[in-house]
């Protein structure tokens, strides 16, 4: 088995302020975890806002440098710094899907221009038949076609469809990861669906790894193989998707399952947490403590 | 059954704009009646663009150009006297703005001026209509803040320090410190994580509850409206297709985009394949014929493509605007996970 | 081009006035070009007489006939300040989108230089450059020298909104679809700059003629070369108001404030029209 991505004992750590008064955060504490290559899967993060995930993203997308630690592609550091060859040469291999459709294109200029720049320079080509092909499969991939598409300007998309072309550019250099951050939190229900179904798609037909952050523990349940949840910066509990949330150990991972809101009881605006659920998840922020394995595979952070 | 507060009859609000020469009309708010009853929290779903925010806008009376309303009134019913935000002038909506009606506006950054303290903006926005000056203006906002777990810290902080969850409880606190009568909130909890959102969600439903307010509820995400309001209406292009009771919404609701919201919620311990919905949202500048609904809708028919169906009564509290909602069934029972009936 | 044109002046009344106004002054200044006199030599007309059909404008004392003296004067001066304007605009640019976008060292030390440039008085520096280069001051040095000092606090602005731009995911997505640098910063962000771009040419224009005069009313310059500034410091230097040749001043003055008031009436309609903004509004977004 060889690893796709590792991630080995990663740290960031922030620094904010002037001279006066300088503060740092620990966006991200001791992150370790790896995918494997031969393997795909959909790979989910989710915490809680400000613990890190968007920071950890980002230093797999090699757009942040790793405080402490270091973060491997298919055995080869990924780094901020290097030529714009090597930067290329990565940017094949990793793409990202970003948040809001809306904000992902500039709304000034066409949609396709994103999706030609992506197949002239990563397919290594200048003949316009097989930019346009290449264009077009990609595409395809997500249920929409070229000929949909030319010619128009992002408002003239629904999030919906624009989101697709979004992940269609992101496939046209064929990569076999993807990093999407929060890729369905500013769409609505039926649309988060079909997005959520095409990044599954992807990885049973294209297997294509997906690194999925998100808020929604439904659709994360629904899609993904492994997850981590991360609390302040750190990873509190990393396993199999349906092991973890089905029966979630760590006081924080319990937490959240128990705030997902349900619609069983609709209209009867039953909103109340356990107050002693959230001090139990409360009281350990800040403290280190370790990771342990458990029998049924998982890893559950542990204290004292 | 309470009062209404406030009476929406066949408002019209579109965005009108002529820039040299290419003039466009979208129709956000095309026709939509409804009413809002003291004390209740009204959730208002729909999907991306189909006119929430606008119609919103005009019900807190922040109608601004290029939005303009067309037809129809919204006619408030204050303590201090009725009011029609659609016609009143900005000096009568002033008298009503913070103190009787308040707003917490799409996207908290937004409002939370980035270079201002907290402490000065809930001064410019709440001392006048509060009528309290230095220490006792500072003293209610404190006690204020602390019902809201927020320390009275924030008010010497910044927008940025501040987290996600903290900044969206400052501008609840920002719309309920003068205490109004009617609470209009816009997606005040998208992109929070489900801890936080839970807690601000059972903030926003304690005050109403103390404050004995109504509140409209803004949100595309239909498991915050099953949890938080009384009454539910769907917009769909600019027109309400769907209002009733939360439960009659989730368990039997009578029009067919109602049933696709509902079933499309994916839940956790299902793995079952969900089905999303087909085509995309009519365009507003050139919305289509009759039922807006018809180029995506499975139950259509030819009557649908030519005739507007009318919002009619189709049980208690409860109306619809669809030429076939005797034929609609829940697509998927989204309450009853298999086995276990509620 | 042509329909934007066309759209500007049905739908713009600033834009009208301006072009209006400015299109006076081109057509004034490229009348010198037909000029039956040379506007550097002297005593070619009866110094001192007040306009009339025969001079239009008058002559001043130096036995110059001031129609064309003046529409010489506005041609130097005007392609003096677009010189200038459009120099300094594209130093201004390129430092600010590069600065916002790079950030770090990139950033730091462009900044640095700017800093300088901000702090450095021009004023002596161009006095400085006049007495070392004495003659060989013309004005297209001068206009360098100028477009030199006239970018810093420009440069600023535009990083301000680049940097703004950095941290829009379209920016990022543009990177991950192989763009280069360039290619961001030239398509992706020099749109949203162009209102600044067009707002500042038109204040630099104005700075960069203004100094033009202060040096030449000065005589710091090379008061030969018919300019706005030489004729108001000839006119000066003969005293024209006490004497009474009231039409040697009062004339520029009034061509002055058509030629800014037309400047400035373009700029802010231009800017209208170009603002990512309002543009997205007429596309229909
Ligand atoms: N450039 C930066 N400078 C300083 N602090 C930063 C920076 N980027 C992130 N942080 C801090 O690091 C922490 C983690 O932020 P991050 O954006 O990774 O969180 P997140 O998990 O993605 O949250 P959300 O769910 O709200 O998107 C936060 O406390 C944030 O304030
Ligand atoms: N200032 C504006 N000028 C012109 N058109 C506008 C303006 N604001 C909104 N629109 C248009 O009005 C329609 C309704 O937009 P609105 O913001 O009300 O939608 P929404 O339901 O709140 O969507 P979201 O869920 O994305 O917030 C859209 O087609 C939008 O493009
Ligand atoms: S009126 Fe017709 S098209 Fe509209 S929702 Fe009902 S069945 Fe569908
Ligand atoms: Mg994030
Ligand atoms: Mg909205």
């Amino acid at each position: 088995m060889t690893t796709l991505l590792d991630v080995r004992d990663v740290s960031k750590r922030f620094t904010m302020g002037g001279i006066f008064g300088r503060k740092t955060v620990d966006a991200v504490m001791d992150a370790n975890f790896s995918l494997s290559a031969e393997n795909p899967e959909i790979f989910t993060i989710i915490g809680e806002s400000g613990s890190g995930k968007t920071t950890l993203a980002r230093m797999i997308l090699g757009l942040e440098d790793p405080s402490e630690g270091e973060i491997l592609f298919r055995g080869k550091k990924v780094s901020r710094h290097g030529g714009r060859a090597e930067k290329l040469a990565f940017m094949s291999q990793v793409q990202p899907v970003f948040q809001n459709p809306f904000e992902a294109f500039n709304p000034l200029k066409k949609i396709e221009r994103y999706l030609e720049s992506t197949a002239r320079r990563f397919l290594q080509t200048s003949d316009k038949a097989a930019i346009d092909r290449a264009m077009d499969e990609a595409l395809q991939k997500v249920g929409l076609s070229l000929k949909e598409v030319r010619g128009r300007f992002p408002h003239e998309m629904s999030g919906g469809q624009l989101q697709r072309c979004a992940i269609a550019r992101a496939l046209i250099p064929n990569p076999p990861l993807l990093i999407a951050d929060e890729p369905v939190s500013m769409v609505d229900a039926s649309l988060r669906m079909s997005i959520v179904n095409l990044l599954k798609s992807l990885r049973d037909d294209l297997k294509v790894s997906v690194i999925y952050i998100t808020h929604d523990l439904a659709t994360a349940y629904y899609i993904s193989n492994r997850l981590i949840i991360m609390q302040r910066g750190r990873i509190v509990e990393m396993g199999d998707a349906r092991t973890v949330l089905d029966n979630p150990q760590h006081p924080y991972s319990k937490l959240l399952k128990a705030s997902v809101l349900s619609t069983d009881d609709a209209g009867d605006g039953k909103l109340a947490t356990d107050p002693g659920m959230v001090k139990a998840a409360g009281d350990l922020v800040g403290q280190a403590g370790e990771l342990v394995a458990k029998p049924d595979g998982r890893e559950v952070r542990v204290y004292g | 059954m309470a009062e209404d507060i406030v009476k929406v009859e066949g408002l019209k609000a579109y965005y009108q704009m002529n820039y040299f020469g290419v003039s466009r009309e979208v129709r956000a708010v095309d026709g939509i009646t409804m009413t809002v009853r003291k004390g209740e929290v009204y959730g208002i779903a729909g999907e991306s663009s189909s006119g929430k925010t606008s119609f919103i806008k005009v019900l807190a009376a922040a109608i601004r150009p290029p939005l303009k309303v067309v037809e129809g009134s919204v006619k408030f019913d204050f303590k201090n006297g009725p009011i029609d935000v659609a016609t009143a002038t900005p000096k009568q909506i002033e008298a009503v703005r913070w103190k009787h009606l308040s707003y917490i506006m799409q996207g908290s950054m937004s409002v939370l001026n980035p270079v201002r303290r907290i402490g000065r903006t809930f001064h410019d926005f709440a001392a006048r209509p509060m009528g309290l000056t230095g220490k006792a203006f500072e003293d209610r906002v404190i006690a204020h803040l602390a019902r809201l777990k927020l320390p009275p810290e924030v008010l010497k902080a910044y927008p940025h320090e501040l987290s996600g969850g903290m900044r969206q409880r400052v501008t609840i606190g920002l719309a309920t410190v003068c205490h109004p009568e009617f609470i209009i909130a816009d997606e005040p909890t998208t992109a929070l994580d489900v801890v936080v959102q839970k807690e601000v969600l059972s903030l926003i439903r304690d005050i109403q509850k103390e404050m004995n307010a109504a509140v409209v509820f803004v949100t595309h995400d239909m498991s915050v409206h099953a949890n938080v309001a009384d009454r539910v209406g769907i917009i769909y292009a600019g027109r309400l297709v769907e209002e009733g009771p939360t439960r009659d919404m989730f368990f039997a609701p009578k029009h067919p985009y109602t049933a696709h919201l509902v079933a499309s919620l994916p839940r956790i311990g299902d793995v079952k394949q969900r089905p999303a919905l087909e085509g995309r949202p009519p365009n507003l500048a050139d919305p289509p014929q009759g039922c807006r609904f018809h180029p995506r809708c499975p139950l259509a028919v030819d009557k649908c493509r030519q005739e507007v169906p009318p919002l009619e009564q189709v049980g208690p509290d409860h109306r619809t605007a669809c030429w076939r909602w005797q034929d609609v069934k829940p697509l998927v029972n989204a309450s009853a996970p298999s086995g276990v009936m509620a | 081009m042509f329909a934007v044109f066309r759209d500007l002046i049905r739908y713009n009344i600033e834009f009208a006035i301006g072009l209006v106004l400015v299109g006076i002054m081109v057509i004034f200044a490229s009348l010198s070009f037909f000029s039956p006199v040379d506007p550097s030599m002297i005593y070619m007309a009866i110094p001192d007489q007040p306009p009339s059909p025969q001079y239009w404008f008058g002559t001043n004392s130096r036995g110059q006939e001031l129609f064309w003296q003046l529409s010489a004067a506005f041609k130097n001066s005007l392609i003096f300040g677009v010189t200038v304007a459009v120099l300094s605009r594209i130093i201004s640019i390129t430092v600010g989108l590069a600065a916002g976008y790079l950030g770090g060292w990139v950033d730091r030390v462009l900044m640095f230089i700017n800093d300088i440039f901000v702090a450095v008085p021009i004023f002596p520096i161009l006095v400085l450059f006049y007495f070392v280069l004495r003659n060989n001051m013309d004005s297209f040095t001068m206009a360098l020298i100028l477009a030199c000092f006239g970018w810093p606090f420009d440069a600023r602005l535009i990083r301000s909104v680049a940097l703004g731009l950095k941290h829009r995911e379209f920016t990022r997505h543009a990177v991950f679809a192989g763009m280069s640098t360039r290619k961001v910063l030239l398509e992706e962000h020099l749109p949203y700059v162009m209102p600044i771009v067009f707002s500042t040419f038109m204040n630099n224009m104005l700075w960069s003629i203004g100094m033009e005069v202060t040096l030449a009313v000065l005589g710091f310059t090379n008061i030969n070369n018919p300019t706005i500034g030489t004729v108001l410091y000839w006119a000066n230097s003969h005293s024209a108001m006490v004497v009474g040749v009231w039409w040697w001043i009062v004339i520029p003055v009034i061509l002055i404030v058509m030629t800014f008031l037309g400047l400035f009436l373009l700029a802010v309609s231009m800017n209208e029209y170009i603002d990512p903004r309002s543009r997205l509004r007429r596309m229909g977004a």
